[in-house]
C-alpha cells in the first residue's frame, strides 16, 4: 500500500543543530533538494540511510514528514510544524533558513 | 561543615549587590565546562550515542529544538550584575544571533548555538561566575526569587541568600540528579508574592513566628503544565536552622514515591494530588525524624557569608520625594506615564525600583539584542550600583534607581528603545517561544502576543484598563504560564491547524487560582477579538478601581463565558 502521502526525511546536523533534508547524494539544507519516497519502499529506504548517518553521528532526531510535491518537483511540508523548521521562525524573517544561507563551518 | 572558604565575603564597599564566586565554586564551575568539553568531543567522534549524551547536554541546559540547539542559562534568583549582563551579550555576539530571550523561570536562551561552540560559551560564561547547569533534566533547577529582593516595601527578607543557599546545596546533588521529574523551587520574602510561589514544586515564604524567629512557610505541589495545581502548605513554619534538613527529607520522599511509570504523572504535585497533602506531609516529617540530619546541619556563619554578599548598597541619604521627579513630571507627559507605571516603591527614601519593559509594541516577548542588553548594563551602573534582575514577568528591573535620576534613565532607555510604559498592563504579555523555536509547541505563541499587543497599544487605552496579565503558552506544558493569567491562551493543534483555547481568572500571587476555559478553541485570527470583547465587557462590568480578576471574581466565570458566546451567536465568529 503506497503511503497517503510522498514524504521526505528530516533530521538535525549534529554538529550544528540545523535542520537538514536527505536529498540524493547526502544531507542538503533546502528541503526542495530533499528525495521523495512515494513508496513505502522508499520510504523505509530513506530511513535506512537516515539510521546509518544516525549511526555515523553527521545527525540527529531523523524522522518522515508528509510532503506535497509541486509542479518542478519540489517536495514542500504539509503540515505546520515541518513547514516552519523550512524556513525558521515565522516572527524573525531575518533569520533561520529564510534568510539565506550561510556557509557551514 | 562547608568546603567554601570561610574567609571569601563580601566587602563592605562591594560594587554589587550579589553573590560572587570563591575558589571551590569557580572550581566547580571550570570542572563541569572542562568534562562538558570532553563529553562533547566524544559525542563528535562517535564514542557516545545520541542517546547516552543527551542526559549531559540537558545537565548542561542545552536542547536541540525546532531550527537549532538552544542553551539556557541560568540566572540565579534573577540577579545579574552589570559585567554578567555585558557578557551575556557578547556571548550573543560571538556565538549566537546578537540577541537572547528571557524566560520565565529568570534564564535566558540562545536560539543559535553551535554544538562545538557550546563549551566555549559555558566557559566564558563561568569567567563571570554564570552557568547553565541543571536549567534542563529531572533534577533541582534554577531557584528563582521575587525580582523585588532586597528592595520592596513589604519584604521581611531578601530571599536571594536562601536562593544562594539552594542553589550550593542542589548543585550536583548526588542523590537528586535523576528525579522522576524535574523540580523547581521559588523563595519570596515579601508579604505581596512576585515569585508564584504556590505554583512551584516547592514554594518558600520568608515568614516570622510569634516568637520572632525568621523562618519559612513551605508550600508543595504546585505547578502548571498540563495538569495545574495551587501548592499547599506542607510546614507553616521551618526554622531557618533545618531548611535544608527538610528540604532533603521532601525530595527523598518524593524520589522514593514519585511516579517513574509515567512522565506526566511524575512531578511531585502529582503525588501530593493522588496521595494527599496529610500523607505526604506524614512522610516527610518521618524522614525529617529518622535521617541523620548532621550532613545538613545549618551553619550560620556559611549563611551569613553568602548573606553578606546581598548587602544594600550605598544608598545616599535622600528625603521621601523628589522635587526633581515631581517637576519632571508636570513638565514631560510620557515621562509622567512611565514613572507612574514602570516605577515601583523602594524601601529605601529617595529611590524606586524601575521595571524596563521588554514588550514594546508588537514585540517579541522577552527578547533583547546585545545592543539593548549593554545599554541595560550601562544604565545599571549609571543608575543603580550595576545591578539588574530579571523577572518572571520576561523584564529586566533596575532596583536601586535614585528619584532624582529617573528622568534621566528614561531618556537613556527611551533612545534604546526600552522605555516601553506598560509594566503590568495588558501589553505586558508572558509568552513562551512557542512554535516558532521549541520542537514541543502545538502552536505559536509569540504572533498571538504581538497581535494582541498591537490591539492594545494605546497607552491610555492600557492605562484604563489597567492592571490586566495576559499569559500564552504554546503547548500544554504552560511555560508561558497560561493558567495563571487573568486571561490565559494555550495554543493547541486542532485537526491540523493552530487553535487557541482562553481561560479567565488565573492568578500567580498568594490568592492563586488556575484559570477556567472560556470557550471553544479559536484560530490566531480571532484571539485579538476574544481578547477585546472580553476587555470590553469587564470595562463594562467593573465598579470604580476593580482589577480585572476582581471582576471576575465578584460576577462570576458564567458571565464571561456567556457573554461570549452570544458574541459568537450574533455573528462575531468567535
Amino acid at each position: 500500500m503506497a503511503p497517503r502521502h510522498p514524504q521526505i526525511l528530516l533530521a538535525s546536523d549534529l554538529r550544528r543543530g540545523e535542520v537538514v533534508f536527505l536529498g540524493a547524494a547526502g544531507w542538503e539544507r533546502d528541503a526542495r533538494e530533499a528525495a521523495v519516497a512515494t513508496t513505502p519502499e522508499e520510504a523505509v529506504a530513506l530511513e535506512a540511510r537516515g539510521k546509518a548517518d544516525i549511526a555515523a553521528n553527521l545527525v540527529v532526531d531523523v524522522y518522515l514528514a508528509d510532503v506535497e510535491v509541486d509542479a518542478a518537483g519540489a517536495p514542500a511540508p504539509l503540515h505546520y510544524r515541518e513547514k516552519m523548521r523550512t524556513k525558521g521562525p515565522s516572527v524573525r524573517a531575518d533569520l533561520g533558513k529564510q534568510a539565506g544561507t550561510e556557509a557551514l563551518r | 561543615m562547608t568546603a567554601h572558604d570561610p574567609d571569601h565575603a563580601a566587602r563592605s564597599n562591594a560594587p554589587t549587590t550579589t553573590y560572587r564566586y570563591d575558589r571551590f565554586d569557580a572550581d566547580f564551575v571550570r570542572e563541569r565546562v572542562a568534562e562538558f568539553r570532553e563529553q562533547v568531543r566524544r559525542r563528535l567522534d562517535g564514542s557516545l550515542t545520541e542517546e547516552e549524551f543527551r542526559p549531559f547536554r540537558l545537565m548542561n541546559g542545552l536542547y536541540l529544538q525546532l531550527h537549532a540547539y538552544m542553551l539556557r542559562v541560568a540566572i540565579p534568583y534573577g540577579t545579574l550584575t552589570a559585567k554578567q549582563m555585558r557578557k551575556l551579550a557578547d556571548i550573543a555576539d560571538k556565538w549566537d544571533k546578537g540577541y537572547g530571550h528571557f524566560t520565565t523561570r529568570q534564564n535566558l536562551q540562545y536560539n543559535w548555538p553551535h554544538l562545538v561552540d557550546v563549551p566555549d560559551m559555558l566557559a566564558a560564561l563561568a569567567e563571570v561566575d554564570m552557568h547553565a547547569i541543571q536549567t534542563s533534566g529531572n533534577c533541582i533547577r534554577n531557584v528563582t526569587a521575587d525580582h523585588f529582593a532586597g528592595v520592596a516595601r513589604d519584604e521581611i527578607e531578601d530571599p536571594r541568600p536562601t536562593g544562594e543557599f539552594l542553589r550550593q546545596w542542589s548543585s550536583a546533588h548526588p542523590e537528586f540528579s535523576f528525579l522522576p521529574r524535574k523540580f523547581k523551587i521559588a523563595v519570596t520574602g515579601a508579604a505581596h508574592d512576585r515569585a508564584a510561589v504556590l505554583l512551584h514544586d516547592v514554594g518558600l515564604r520568608v515568614v516570622q513566628n510569634a516568637a520572632g524567629e525568621t523562618g519559612y512557610e513551605v508550600i508543595v505541589g504546585g505547578g502548571l503544565g498540563r495538569s495545574p495545581f495551587v501548592g499547599k502548605v506542607l510546614r507553616e513554619f521551618l526554622p531557618r536552622a533545618d531548611l535544608l534538613s527538610y528540604l532533603e527529607a521532601t525530595l527523598r520522599v518524593y524520589n522514593r514515591y514519585g511516579r517513574r511509570d509515567n512522565k506526566y504523572k511524575a512531578r511531585i504535585k502529582i503525588l501530593v494530588h493522588e496521595k494527599g497533602i496529610e500523607h505526604v506531609r506524614a512522610a516527610v516529617e518521618a524522614e525529617f525524624s529518622a535521617m541523620d540530619r548532621a550532613p545538613f546541619a545549618h551553619n550560620e556563619a556559611e549563611f551569613a557569608r553568602i548573606a553578606s554578599f546581598f548587602a544594600p548598597p550605598p544608598y545616599e541619604a535622600l528625603p521621601k520625594h523628589s522635587a526633581a521627579l515631581e517637576q519632571a513630571k508636570r513638565d514631560n507627559a510620557s515621562f509622567a506615564i512611565f514613572a507612574a507605571t514602570n516605577v515601583a516603591p523602594h524601601k529605601t527614601d529617595g529611590y524606586g525600583i524601575v521595571t524596563v519593559s521588554l514588550k514594546p509594541t508588537g514585540g517579541i516577548p522577552g527578547d533583547a539584542t546585545s545592543r539593548q542588553m549593554r545599554a541595560l548594563a550601562d544604565a545599571s551602573e549609571k543608575f543603580g550600583f550595576g545591578e539588574l534582575r530579571i523577572s518572571h514577568e520576561q523584564n529586566v528591573i533596575l532596583p536601586h534607581v535614585k528619584q532624582d535620576d529617573l528622568l534621566a534613565l528614561w531618556r537613556f532607555l527611551d533612545a534604546e528603545g526600552l522605555a516601553s510604559a506598560n509594566a503590568g498592563l495588558i501589553t505586558d504579555i508572558i509568552s513562551c517561544p512557542g512554535l516558532d523555536y521549541c520542537a514541543l509547541a502545538t502552536a505559536r505563541s509569540i504572533p498571538i502576543a504581538q497581535e494582541i499587543s498591537k490591539r492594545f497599544a494605546d497607552t491610555e487605552r492600557q492605562r484604563d484598563i489597567g492592571k490586566l496579565g495576559i499569559k500564552i503558552s504554546g503547548c500544554i506544558n504552560a511555560c508561558g504560564h497560561h493558567h495563571i493569567g487573568a486571561i490565559g491562551i494555550l495554543g493547541l493543534e486542532k485537526k491540523g491547524q493552530e487553535s487557541y483555547q482562553i481561560t479567565l481568572g488565573g492568578d500567580p500571587t498568594l490568592s492563586a487560582n488556575i484559570g477556567e476555559i472560556v470557550g471553544p478553541g479559536v484560530t490566531a485570527d480571532q484571539v485579538p477579538d476574544v481578547i477585546e470583547h472580553i476587555v470590553d465587557f469587564y470595562l463594562a462590568q467593573r465598579t470604580a478601581g476593580e482589577l480585572f480578576i476582581d471582576t471576575w471574581r465578584r460576577i462570576g466565570h458564567a458571565r464571561f463565558k456567556e457573554v461570549l458566546r452570544r458574541e459568537g451567536e450574533d455573528g462575531a465568529d468567535i
